[in-house]
């Protein structure tokens, strides 16, 4: 009997069968952040539940707190030191761990569960937060939920998941330097559409995920979620252990070695059938950029947009002209028309140390500066982040660009009512959402990996850097 | 959570595929740490021409008096993609609305509003357009009947009712009004087992407690 990496992981974490669709799956970490999580925890504290095991549960701060240097409790959103006070109450009353604001572990959840070895392979981790898909890029079972579910998963250790079909992307070749994995799930997204991956958990596979560092197969399966699929995931390898060997939550010594012998066979067997499968050859991939309000809606860098009329149908057409009305582009024109107001490196997506040496490098290479008028920014994932950016002169690189150099945290990937780009600016950001008002009101989001943003930055307009 | 059964009310057509939950309840409206007070900024960015000022856009079906009291939901594919915000069903069910029927819809969502008691009906192309029809044509009279025991939307009394489809797991959960921290707490001990078994086979997996 030949088993996918999907059905090995279910079956492993599976407490019972509730029917023929449904099982209890018992849940190994649950991280939470103070934008939802706080509700979860105040959900559990008001009908006198407790966390079961409150050492697999981890809580951070990274959504509403400010970026801003010299930041504290009180934040730019109004009523955001609510969710700060309230979220650090409730991680104190329940006794989970809880990186707060000035903890040098502080940061973005799914930058920071890596790091800390809070996700590992092979473990199933929830959080109310639906780009936790991420951590599928280590091999982990893991997928966002609600406020509720969490609640669930706090209480119980488990959560009653029903079970999703399995899809492979394999892709096939290498990527083209200077084209990320950032590039290859927005070429995949656009190709499957924003809900091509829906009720499916899909594995990753192929040549170029096997030469993907496991910070970009964080970066592609952190996107899984616009495929509105319930998961994505990764084939644990060398690499991966390598990454998780030493961290601070991560097993040592005789468990170690009984963990990474394991791990070895989490993958799909020769010959497993999956319920769908799709095949890219992504050897001339281009860089993608977006043009309109959903992350399917991408071009290369240096394509036309569509003309809202050559759309599938009518209901495809009304959306795209919508998108473009609101972006402020028409079909026919290329990105690089478009003069830029500001650039956002950052977010769950790439704000991991790989992208700002990547974005770092491009400015030290070609002596760029941010473009007149331009406002940037560059935003690190975690406090690890930042500190081994700093080591490397890397937010000297930055600020000497012209970019500002920020506090760990979500920052501007969208508009809580603090910090805001506003009305009509067009942005180049390395985040993972485009829709109408993501990033403010009026706020014209084009999603593109980190270098094409640090060279759009600087060229003043939309443009993937070439010269690589 | 109020189980759902019958529901019969006024339904709001809102066809655009892709409906994200940051348009359903964009971050800024999520003002409390509370799963109420969010009905004012449902759908807050196409609901108002300024957002901040509330000043209504009067071309938003919301706003139309014959869409008074809906509390069907009519949407094109994908709802609720996006974040995972449980906030677009409190916002959804806080203004009113007890059922969405669309095409399809996002995973997260449809969880969180099975959890709530929202009914997410999902309803094929064709049969959804037919239905938009019906009811734009006079939307306070032209009102549209659910029966979740038999998965089935009345509407045109001409025409024959059309069958919605629904997970059975989720169906059963609607149905009884289930609490589910309280069905799984009921079997708690099969948590203990398997962790004690599990713990022989993955012993990394368990942090030691302080």
């Amino acid at each position: 009997m030949t088993t996918t990496l999907f059905d090995k992981l279910w079956q492993e974490h599976e407490v019972t069968r509730l029917s023929e669709r449904q099982s209890l799956l018992y849940i190994d970490r649950i991280f939470l952040h103070e934008r939802t999580g706080s509700v979860a925890l105040n959900g559990l504290l008001e009908k006198q539940r407790s966390v079961r095991r409150r050492e697999h549960a981890f809580c951070t701060m990274d959504h509403i707190v400010d970026t801003l240097p010299g930041r504290g409790d009180d934040t730019l959103m109004p009523s955001g030191r609510d969710f700060i006070i309230a979220t650090r109450h409730a991680a104190h009353e329940t006794g989970i761990q809880l990186f707060d604001i000035a903890d040098a572990d502080q940061g973005i959840v799914h930058v920071i569960s890596p790091e800390l070895g809070i996700a590992l392979p092979g473990l199933s981790l929830i959080c109310p937060d639906s780009h936790t898909c991420t951590l599928g890029g280590l091999g982990a079972l893991a997928w966002g939920v609600g406020s509720t579910e969490a609640e669930h998963a706090l209480a119980t250790s488990t959560l009653r998941v029903t079970r999703p079909e399995t899809m492979r992307v394999s892709f096939a070749g290498l990527l083209s330097e200077g084209v990320s994995a950032k590039d290859l799930i927005l070429f995949t997204i656009r190709e499957l559409s924003a809900s091509g991956g829906a009720g499916y958990a899909i594995e990753f596979a192929g040549p170029a995920i096997d030469a993907l560092p496991v910070e970009a197969r964080l970066t592609l399966c952190n996107m899984t979620t616009e495929l509105s699929a319930f998961t994505g995931l990764i084939a644990p390898d060398q690499k991966v252990l390598d990454y998780c060997a030493g961290r601070r939550y991560a097993p040592q010594g005789e468990l170690w070695d009984q963990a990474a012998q394991h791990w070895q066979s989490l993958r799909s067997d020769e010959g497993a059938a999956f319920d769908e499968e799709h095949r890219f050859d992504i050897g001339s991939l281009k860089p993608q950029l977006s043009w309109g309000t959903s992350p399917q809606h991408c071009v290369d860098w240096d394509a036309a947009i569509p003309h809202a009329n050559d759309a599938p149908d009518a209901s495809a057409s009304a959306a795209w002209q919508r998108a473009q009305d609101y972006m402020g582009v028409t079909g026919g024109s290329q990105l690089s028309d478009y003069a830029l107001d500001a650039a956002f490196i950052g977010s769950c997506t790439n704000s991991r140390l790989s992208d700002l040496q990547l974005a770092a490098d491009y400015l030290a290479r070609t002596g760029h500066k941010v473009a007149k008028g331009v406002k940037a920014l560059c935003v690190p994932g975690s406090g690890q982040v930042k500190r081994a950016a700093e080591a490397e002169g890397l937010d000297d690189i930055f600020r000497s660009a012209g970019f500002e150099w920020r506090e760990p945290g979500c920052s501007m990937c969208f508009f809580a009512g603090g910090e805001s780009f506003g009305k009509g600016v067009r942005v180049a950001s390395t985040t993972n959402r485009n829709f109408e008002g993501r990033q403010g009101l009026g706020v014209r989001t084009h999603i593109a990996s980190p270098l094409t943003v640090v060279a759009s930055a600087c060229a003043g307009h939309l443009v993937a850097d070439t010269t690589v | 959570m109020t189980p759902f059964t019958q529901h019969r009310g006024v339904a709001l057509p809102l066809l655009r595929d892709n409906i994200d939950t940051d348009a359903i309840i964009p971050s800024r409206e999520m003002r409390t740490v509370s799963r109420s007070g969010l009905a004012a900024g449902l759908f807050a960015p196409w609901r108002y021409l300024d957002p901040d000022a509330r000043t209504p856009n009067p071309e938003f079906a919301l706003n139309q008096p014959e869409y008074s009291g809906a509390s069907i939901l009519l949407a094109g594919d994908n709802f609720g993609c996006g974040s995972s915000r449980e906030h677009a069903v409190w916002a959804l069910m806080e203004s009113g609305f007890r059922a969405v029927i669309a095409p399809s819809f996002a995973t997260i969502f449809c969880n969180n509003a099975l959890r709530n008691g929202l009914l997410t009906a999902a309803l094929t192309q064709h049969d959804l357009d037919v239905l938009v029809d019906w009811v734009s044509a006079d939307p306070a009279a032209h009102t549209v009947q659910l029966d979740l025991e038999a998965c089935t939307i009345e509407s045109d009394p001409e025409k024959e009712k059309k069958v919605f489809s629904i997970d059975p797991t989720a169906r059963d959960m609607l149905l009884k009004g289930l609490d589910e921290i309280g069905l799984t707490e009921q079997s708690i001990d099969l948590v203990t087992r398997f962790e004690e078994q599990d713990q022989a086979r993955r012993p990394w997996v368990y942090i030691a407690s302080d």
